[in-house]
């Protein structure tokens, strides 16, 4: 069956509920058992909500915001207020007041839907902030007996005032879909931002649909496909996929039964259709590899046997390439008694397609997913460009590359090396910032995407960095932190990597570890620690992170182009990046000037002959109180190999 | 929140206890009751007869003097059993649950009083046995939406944190549907964080369900915060009796607590 033709969203969810009407749309687990709505049950949820909205005084072209988890009565709350000709603004529902108070005052937002009691009370914490916020409505009713406040409704009491509204106005459903336009703004998405203010991106139910319905064709994706949605809706990546895509394709979208339990439900759910930036894969990695080493010694000699036979020939084998039938029959075994057990552990068994994106991801991580049978491939793109640009075609994946642009994408080089695109997919503007949004074009109207990359001799693209962190070290040497970054976090140990160097003689890098693996790590050595800081700071921890960071060394010195990104000296920092110290963008990306400027001392001292270094830093809770943490950070040497790595 | 909430009548009266072993005197003369949907902490430094007093409402010891007048009903001849027939439900100081079982299972065990298919049809899940496994299946995942605990449903207790530990044994206590609750020091051990989830847990229940909750708990700052009366004891007297501020004023308990000059 080919694809519903429906240009807008609100056209697609009625087609879905007309051509496939008992079809599963939406799952969640409530009470330990997952729920089903169908197409035809989601179609009427949605109708409701939208026409409460309509009866509360939501009307075509204001804004709303949506708050929390992935729910599906959250993906219905985006759907009701396309339906009414309104523009959905999800929010990322950890961010701080101030942020959020920023985005609803700059989108004029009267109306938000939120998911429990503790979104409630931000949002109505935020009033002294934004007085704008005139109707709350919220999903789950726990704790709120006691909540009164006149702009409070419950989901089900306003889907309730929805019906009567839809009985006594029959017509007017039907009336504001059909006024729905392909090149309507569909979404506002804030993006992150690496550096500052939240910018909203508008983007067209043309472009969103248009878009995941070129990638569902090159996927060969269909409504028996599965996902699990448990990114941050506020994110591009689960926006086009468990929604946009959803709609186009009619696939089955699965909402998680809480943050904490996302493991378990992948394992049940066992999703065709997967989604991840890179640190999901980091984090799963390291789970299995911990589990690893407390097994017996038989179980791990044969794991590590055929795991490398997996390194050998898995890959080649996914991308239908040559292999001789010993190895053949080796992988054979080897899928009998490790990769087919270890991918059902890991949630991964019924995968076709698995995509990685948001960050460059380590090539020895994409090579251990393919290797083991996991179709994981590459996507490059943006908030700006509907999440797709660049997608590494099936049998043509390699580690390095993040692929060939897909059909309708128009890619260029400018002189800075700075890629730049031409796609159908580009975001109308940003939300009431003409100038920002000047300056993301150049003057042919290409859009920069603010990544430094090239394109190797098939054509593939590569991302080196982004374009402002490229820089030079001061002996003329490229100096691009970010590759090695992702290098050094490939190491189980190594949870985060902040690397310096421009303009300087040398690389040096803070070292954020993992808490978990070190941990576990630190215990089997019997090595006695209190929390973090203690960890960190311990002799031992040091030495095994100095040997990691010698590895990665070794391997760079065997490259002549980044033998100089060798890192000489580097600190383990005694608190661990967060979201909430501003060091980390909510979708965990680095703020690299942000660290370079809380951290000067530190890195001026990693520059200087200094041993160690006394640092003073405020610590945020996550409810608001701060408080002052102080150590005394030593500052350890590290092994450099020459250029040709002849030392080995 | 709490001013919304009513307080009933006296449901739990005890009158002059007494209680000793062989010729220690772990209780002497002591008189309080408990209202309905209240709070009621008791307090006192160690020694002091809490825990004892506690098993003395759930009938695990019995006074040799003293009426204990339950729902308006003096009580002869209590013991554990009856105890929580009649609606009382408790957790332990010293965690006591089934460590090789899962969290679901252990909650399950709260329910054995309000099962009623018999044995045989339970093991051959047959019958009206089938429809009451989900009905009792529903009952404890509420509970484990309530606690939040989704994310260990499966796991066996003996590998949970201690802090969560006290949060499944809350959780089975709470599946009997209990009028009373009895909580023997539900914080102890606890750091900031899951003493702050605790206190929630409490007055969520006192709130929701109703429950009356009566509480041993060294810890001031929570007794201050979360009760309604506090009942104060010390070497098996009662020392003090009355509403936080009202205790924290009362000079025998600052003495108890703090020591004085004999």
């Amino acid at each position: 069956m080919g694809l519903p033709g429906g240009q807008t969203l609100p056209a697609l969810l009625l087609e879905h509920a007309r051509i496939r009407p008992n079809m599963p749309a939406f799952r969640e687990k409530h009470l330990g058992i997952w729920q089903t709505w169908n197409w035809l049950e989601t179609n009427s949820e949605v109708r409701a909500l939208a026409c409460g909205l309509a009866d509360q005084g939501f009307r075509r072209g204001m804004n709303l915001a949506i708050i929390g988890d992935n729910r599906p009565s959250l993906y219905w709350a985006m759907a009701a207020v396309q339906c009414l000709g309104g523009i959905p603004v999800p929010l990322y529902q950890d961010a701080p007041a101030a942020d959020m108070a920023y985005v609803l005052e700059n989108a004029d937002i009267h109306f938000v839907i939120v998911e429990d009691q503790e979104q409630v009370d931000k949002v109505l914490e935020l009033k002294s902030l934004y007085p704008g916020i005139r109707h709350v409505t919220f999903d789950d009713t726990r704790g709120m007996r006691h909540y009164h406040q006149p702009e409070l409704i419950s989901y089900q009491s306003l889907q309730e005032l929805g019906r009567r509204f839809d009985a006594a106005h029959p017509e007017f459903f039907m009336r504001e879909v059909n006024a729905c336009q392909a090149d309507d703004i569909a979404i506002m998405l804030y993006t992150s931002g690496t550096t500052g203010k939240p910018k909203g991106v508008c983007q067209t139910h043309a472009a969103l649909t248009g878009r995941a319905r070129v990638v569902a064709e090159m996927e060969a994706l269909n409504e028996t496909d599965v996902v699990l949605s448990y990114l941050p809706m506020a994110w591009v990546g689960d926006n086009v996929i468990s929604y946009v895509q959803a709609l186009v394709v009619g696939f089955t979208v699965n909402c998680p039964e809480s943050s904490e339990t996302v493991m378990t439900d992948l394992r049940e759910i066992g999703p065709t259709y997967y989604f991840a930036p890179p640190r999901v894969f980091e984090n799963i990695l390291t789970s299995v590899m911990l589990r690893m080493e407390d097994a017996s010694p038989t179980k791990r000699r044969m794991f590590d046997y055929f795991m490398q036979v997996a390194k050998q020939v898995g890959s080649r084998l996914l991308d239908g390439k040559q292999v001789n039938w010993s190895y053949r029959f080796l992988y054979w075994l080897g899928d009998l008694i490790i990769y087919a057990p270890l991918r059902n552990v890991m949630g991964l068994s019924r995968i076709r397609i698995a995509y990685t994106a948001g960050e460059a991801i380590g090539p020895d991580l994409l090579t251990f997913y393919r290797s083991l049978g996991v179709n994981l491939k590459q996507l490059y793109g943006s908030t700006e460009t509907c999440a797709f640009v660049c997608i590494q075609p099936n049998g043509m994946v390699r580690p390095d590359s993040v692929g060939l642009p897909i059909p309708g994408v128009e890619l260029m080089i400018s002189d800075e090396g700075e890629v730049l695109v031409k796609s159908p997919g580009l975001f109308k503007q940003y939300y009431r910032n003409p100038e920002e949004t000047r300056a993301a074009f150049t003057e042919s109207g290409w859009f920069r995407t603010g990544d430094a990359g090239y394109f190797d001799a098939d054509g593939h693209l590569k991302i080196i960095d982004r374009a402002r962190d490229v820089g030079k070290l001061s002996n003329g040497h490229l100096f691009a932190p970010k590759y090695v970054e992702n290098k050094l976090k490939f190491s189980t140990y190594i949870k985060e990597a902040v690397v310096f160097g421009n303009r300087r003689s040398y690389c040096t890098a803070i070292i954020n570890i993992d808490s978990e693996a070190t941990g576990n790590w630190a215990e089997r050595r019997g090595i006695a620690y209190s929390g973090y800081t203690d960890l960190a700071a311990h002799p031992d921890v040091y030495e095994l992170i100095a040997a990691c960071i010698a590895q990665t060394n070794q391997t760079l010195s065997e490259d002549a182009t980044l033998t100089h990104l060798q890192i000489h000296r580097m600190l383990i920092l005694h608190k661990q990046f967060d979201p909430d110290d501003e060091e980390l963008t909510r979708t965990r990306k680095i703020r690299r000037e942000f660290v370079e400027n809380k951290y000067e001392q530190l890195i001026t001292a990693m520059f200087s002959d200094k041993t160690s270094q006394y640092i003073e830093t405020q610590v945020k809770f996550e409810d608001g109180r701060q408080s002052l943490v102080c150590a005394d950070i030593k500052i350890a040497d590290l092994k450099v190999f020459a250029a040709t790595g002849e030392t080995r | 929140m709490k001013d919304e909430r009513v307080i009933g009548p006296v449901i739990l009266d005890l009158q002059s206890i007494s209680l000793s072993f062989g010729g220690v005197n772990a209780l002497t003369n002591i008189s309080f009751d408990v209202r309905e949907h209240e709070i009621r902490a008791i307090i006192g430094p160690n020694g002091a007869g809490k825990s004892s007093m506690l098993n003395v409402i759930n009938g695990v010891y019995r006074p040799q003097q003293g009426n204990i007048i339950y729902r308006g009903v003096p009580r002869k001849d209590m013991n554990t059993y009856r105890a929580a027939r009649s609606g009382i439900a408790r957790t332990f100081q010293n965690i006591a649950l089934f460590k090789g079982m899962s969290v679901l299972d252990n909650i399950m065990t709260g329910r054995t009083l309000k099962i009623q298919s018999n044995f045989l049809l339970q093991a051959l899940y047959w019958g009206p046995a089938q429809k009451e496994e989900n009905l009792q299946r529903e009952k404890v995942e509420q509970i484990i939406d309530f606690l939040e605990i989704q994310h260990v449903r499966k796991t066996p207790v003996g590998r949970l944190s201690y802090g969560l530990q006290k949060r499944v044994e809350l959780g089975r206590a709470l599946a009997a549907e209990p009028t009373i609750l009895l909580l023997d020091e539900p914080m102890a051990g606890m750091n900031v964080e899951e003493k702050q989830d605790m206190s929630r847990f409490i007055l969520d229940v006192n709130d929701q369900f109703g429950t009356t909750i009566v509480l041993i708990e060294h810890d001031m700052g929570v007794v201050m915060d979360i009760s309604d009366r506090v009942v104060v004891l010390d070497y098996g007297r009662k020392i003090g009796d009355g509403t936080p501020a009202e205790v924290l004023a009362n000079q025998d308990v600052i003495n108890a607590y703090l020591g004085v000059s004999h």
